[in-house]
């Protein structure tokens, strides 16, 4: 099982990867928009899966490989916490709390609206 | 390359996370599990971060596997969010507060922390050749 996990991680690491390498090639902005994205997405995502597994209605290696190993990776708090200090330090004070906002708000929002929309 | 070693880093990093989740116990249904590895990993970035990026000579791709595959996948954003919001439905609507606040202040407070931790290494280290 704990293989399953780490091919999860394996695939959410890269896609995380790629996605925040694509994201910042588009934008030009300091704002660290594609750890946020993630995040966000991953947070919906994760609920949704998780709502199955709690009901049952996937086997339980696929919540292993995609809710944990899989969303586990695609999502990051390090980068957050990184990203957010390395704004404080360029005195950027209004986006470092922007981020930390938007971050933990929209996050746990969206998760909350998955959770609604699952009915658990 | 630069993909594959991303990779390895994330299978590492999910598999860490996934065992530690398994060792530390939850109390009164408290995500103490996420909590130490967000923690865990935010120190440990931003010292490794910094430390590459101004003492020790590593390869960039060596880099981005331990950084960007490794901390970024033993750490999580989904889980914290989920669990918050299991809280909340639970009425543990305190305890939910608190997992935020500690997460945040305390991920943010020992990214800070790493990366001083690796800046005061650089120093202490200069100032023992300046003294031999």
């Amino acid at each position: 099982m704990i293989f399953v996990v780490g091919i999860g991680g394996i695939l959410g690491a890269i896609t995380r990867f790629l996605l925040s390498k694509w994201i910042s090639s588009k934008v030009t902005t300091t704002f660290p928009i594609g750890t946020w994205i993630i995040n966000i997405t991953g947070s919906f995502i994760l609920v949704e899966v998780f709502a199955l597994h709690l009901n049952e209605n996937i086997p339980a290696w696929l919540w292993l490989f995609f809710g944990v190993g899989f969303l586990g990776a695609y999502t990051t708090f390090s980068t957050f916490g990184y990203e957010t200090v390395h704004l404080i330090e360029k005195k950027d004070f209004g986006k470092a709390i922007l981020y930390v906002l938007l971050s933990v708000l929209i996050s746990v929002g969206f998760a909350w609206i998955g959770i609604l929309l699952s009915g658990v | 390359m630069n993909i594959i070693a991303v990779g390895i880093g994330g299978f590492f990093g999910a598999v860490l996370r996934y065992c530690m989740g398994q060792w530390i116990p939850v109390h009164n249904g408290f995500p103490l599990p996420t909590l130490i590895i967000n923690l865990l990993g935010c120190l440990f970035l931003g010292w490794f971060f910094t430390i590459t990026l101004q003492k020790i000579k590593i390869s960039p791709t060596l880099r981005l596997c331990i950084g960007t595959g490794f901390t970024g996948s033993f750490t999580t954003f989904s889980t914290f969010s989920v669990e918050t919001v299991i809280l909340i439905k639970n009425n543990q609507i305190e305890m939910a507060i608190l997992y935020v606040l500690l997460s945040v202040v305390g991920g943010i407070a020992l990214a800070f922390s790493g990366i001083g931790l690796a800046r005061i290494n650089r120093s202490d280290k200069v100032k023992g050749k300046i003294a031999k």
